[in-house]
């Protein structure tokens, strides 16, 4: 079917060794210690495949092709050289964007040039210079996809960086709003694949309509719900890659695509369990605003629970045999990891072993918490994940939670009526004695749910801004 | 190539992804979506091609664009993936 121009088996195979590239690039991810060579091959990759396209394609307008790759390079270099390891998720976020509008944009010149890239009737045929019908499929889905991620990450942007408020917009009837919405866009591109002189507002319509679903799917999820998200539009560009490499034919595109599509899904999955959330309730929004669930039950603060000073902690924590940070996405807000690596630091000292244990959700996407504490010169492995690490609190001294509260709390395993309930939490309870750096008593976490840790016998809550808290323990640690 | 083919290659390499992803230690997961980020951004392979094309202007132009955008996510990500992987340090 795409029978448009014999292809060159040394360029076919020089994509390919792109692709694989690609794929060694991911594996290297497998440990801290291979991470760097396999980002080497994906750039490798990257390279081999601008090149193979430039070395084999006539180049009418190469000065220009230059100054934009400048333009966008040095641009982008210069935001990855600046930006704050807190404002990953929007930068990943506005990325997304970016290739979701590259891949609408490459869409759109492939409908308007069809011959360009191969993907038009021959000449002498009856049908000469129209476009292919497996390629309208193909570009129809491949410019849907791309332009849902486009305006679905730049309202995950705008959330994620604070210039759109958290809570869930809800509109009246969206779901039927949204289904029938991507009725129409199938039934569209449908219709341009079997009528062959389909008019051209019906593409354009395609794309309309994709740009406002995307916008329309992201305005009612929440902002706790965002690593979901953003997890879900990496998918998505992904596959909106695919669909290009399947309309140019480009091995590439098609493995690059599949694996970027597949990595999106498994972070998604991966951040749904980790939340006890299915990717339906998700999608379909609603919950985890910024200012949502206040109402679920304010903290009790009339039951009875301990305070402790600065000095009472770093006294029972330099007698600890092991002590287990527990840091939340409270601790990153407060500035408070570089401080807090070196009480770590200051506790080694006094002989006390030292874990930092990580919740998937810590942070605002997938790994956040390990950027950062990476960031704070914290060795990766004294960080410990959910699965690896719980079993140990119940032989462990203290249990140091600093701008976490939900991740620890026991409701979620036992407490049936409890929103929280199912999500994995720490065990924190089990540890001979619980530190629990908090602002105040009356705030409550995301989910608005009140902690029975708060109340235990052998909890002290220590009150205070996380920073200035773990400053003064240093301090006493001398 | 016909669709066959590509559709093979397509299927065989969601599942090579499916299972290289699910090698990639959770500690690594931030950098891996700024590395598939960039990666994904390949589409420029798409957009030269419409930018390097004669035959119509809006196409040619459209595709530059494509290709500053690429290139945004392309130096941008793996920069910045390149930044926080040199941060993971082992102890001592």
């Amino acid at each position: 079917m795409h029978e448009a121009a014999p292809v060159n088996p040394w360029v076919a195979l020089a994509y390919l060794i792109a692709g694989v590239c690609f794929i060694v690039a991911l594996r290297g991810l497998s440990s801290p210690a291979t991470s760097r060579r396999g980002n080497r091959f994906g750039m490798a990759g990257m390279l081999i495949a601008v090149v193979t396209t430039l070395v084999t394609h006539e180049l009418a307008s190469l000065p220009e092709i230059v100054g934009a790759i400048a333009i966008g390079g040095g641009f982008g270099w210069i935001v990855a050289r600046k930006i704050k390891m807190t404002d990953m998720p929007q930068l990943v976020a506005g990325f997304h964007s970016l290739v979701g509008l590259a891949a609408v944009l490459v869409g759109v010149a492939a409908y308007l040039n069809p011959q360009a890239f191969g993907i038009a009737f021959p000449a002498g045929s009856e049908y000469a210079g129209l476009i292919l019908p497996v390629s309208r499929i193909e570009l129809g889905l491949g410019v849907a996809i791309g332009a849902i991620t486009f305006s679905g990450s730049v309202i995950a942007f705008l959330k994620l960086n604070g210039n759109m408020g958290g809570a869930p917009i809800m509109l009246p009837g969206r779901h039927v709003i949204n289904l029938g919405t991507l009725a129409a866009i199938l039934g569209l591109i449908a219709f341009l694949t079997i009528e062959l002189s389909a008019p051209e507002w019906v593409f354009w319509t395609v794309l309309v309509l994709s740009f406002v679903i995307g916008f329309l799917l992201i305005i009612p999820i929440g902002g706790a719900d965002m690593p979901v998200v953003v997890s879900m539009l990496n998918s998505y560009s992904g596959w909106a890659a695919a669909a290009m490499g399947f309309t140019l034919g480009n091995t590439a595109m098609i493995i690059t695509g599949a694996l970027v599509g597949s990595s999106g899904a498994i972070l998604s999955y991966i951040m749904c369990k980790a939340m006890n959330r299915s990717f339906i309730s998700v999608i379909a929004g609603g919950f985890g605003g910024d200012s949502g669930g206040g109402a679920a039950g304010a903290a009790k603060t009339d039951r009875p629970w301990k305070r402790g000073s600065a000095e009472d902690a770093a006294f029972l924590m330099q007698q600890a045999e092991q002590v287990i940070i527990v840091p939340g996405y409270g601790m990153a807000v407060a500035q408070a990891q570089h401080v807090l690596r070196e009480m770590g630091d200051k506790l080694k000292e006094h002989g006390v072993r030292v874990k930092y244990a990580i919740h998937p959700v810590a942070g605002r996407m997938p790994g956040h918490m390990n950027v950062l504490l990476a960031e704070a010169n914290v060795p990766y492995d004294e960080v410990f994940e959910l699965e690896d690490i719980n079993s140990e609190f119940a032989q462990t001294d203290v249990a140091f939670i600093i701008g976490a509260n939900d991740v620890v709390n026991p409701a979620a395993k036992t407490d049936k009526s409890s929103p929280i309930y199912g999500m994995p939490v720490f065990d924190v309870n089990k540890a001979k004695t619980v530190l629990f750096i908090k602002r105040s008593m009356g705030g409550v976490g995301y989910a608005g749910v009140d902690n029975d840790v708060f109340y235990q016998d052998n909890t002290m809550m220590l009150l205070a801004d996380a920073k200035k808290m773990v400053e003064e323990i240093v301090k006493s640690l001398d | 190539m016909d669709f066959i083919s590509i559709l093979s290659i397509f299927v065989l390499a969601c599942f090579v992804g499916y299972y290289v992803v699910w090698s990639v230690t959770p500690a690594l997961h931030t950098p891996l979506m700024a590395v598939t980020n960039a990666i994904s951004s390949v589409i420029i392979v798409g957009a030269l091609i419409a930018s390097a094309a004669a035959g119509s202007e809006t196409a040619k132009w459209l595709g530059l664009v494509a290709v500053a955008l690429a290139s945004v996510n392309i130096f941008g990500g793996f920069a910045v993936t390149e930044r926080m992987l040199a941060m993971y340090k082992k102890k001592g």
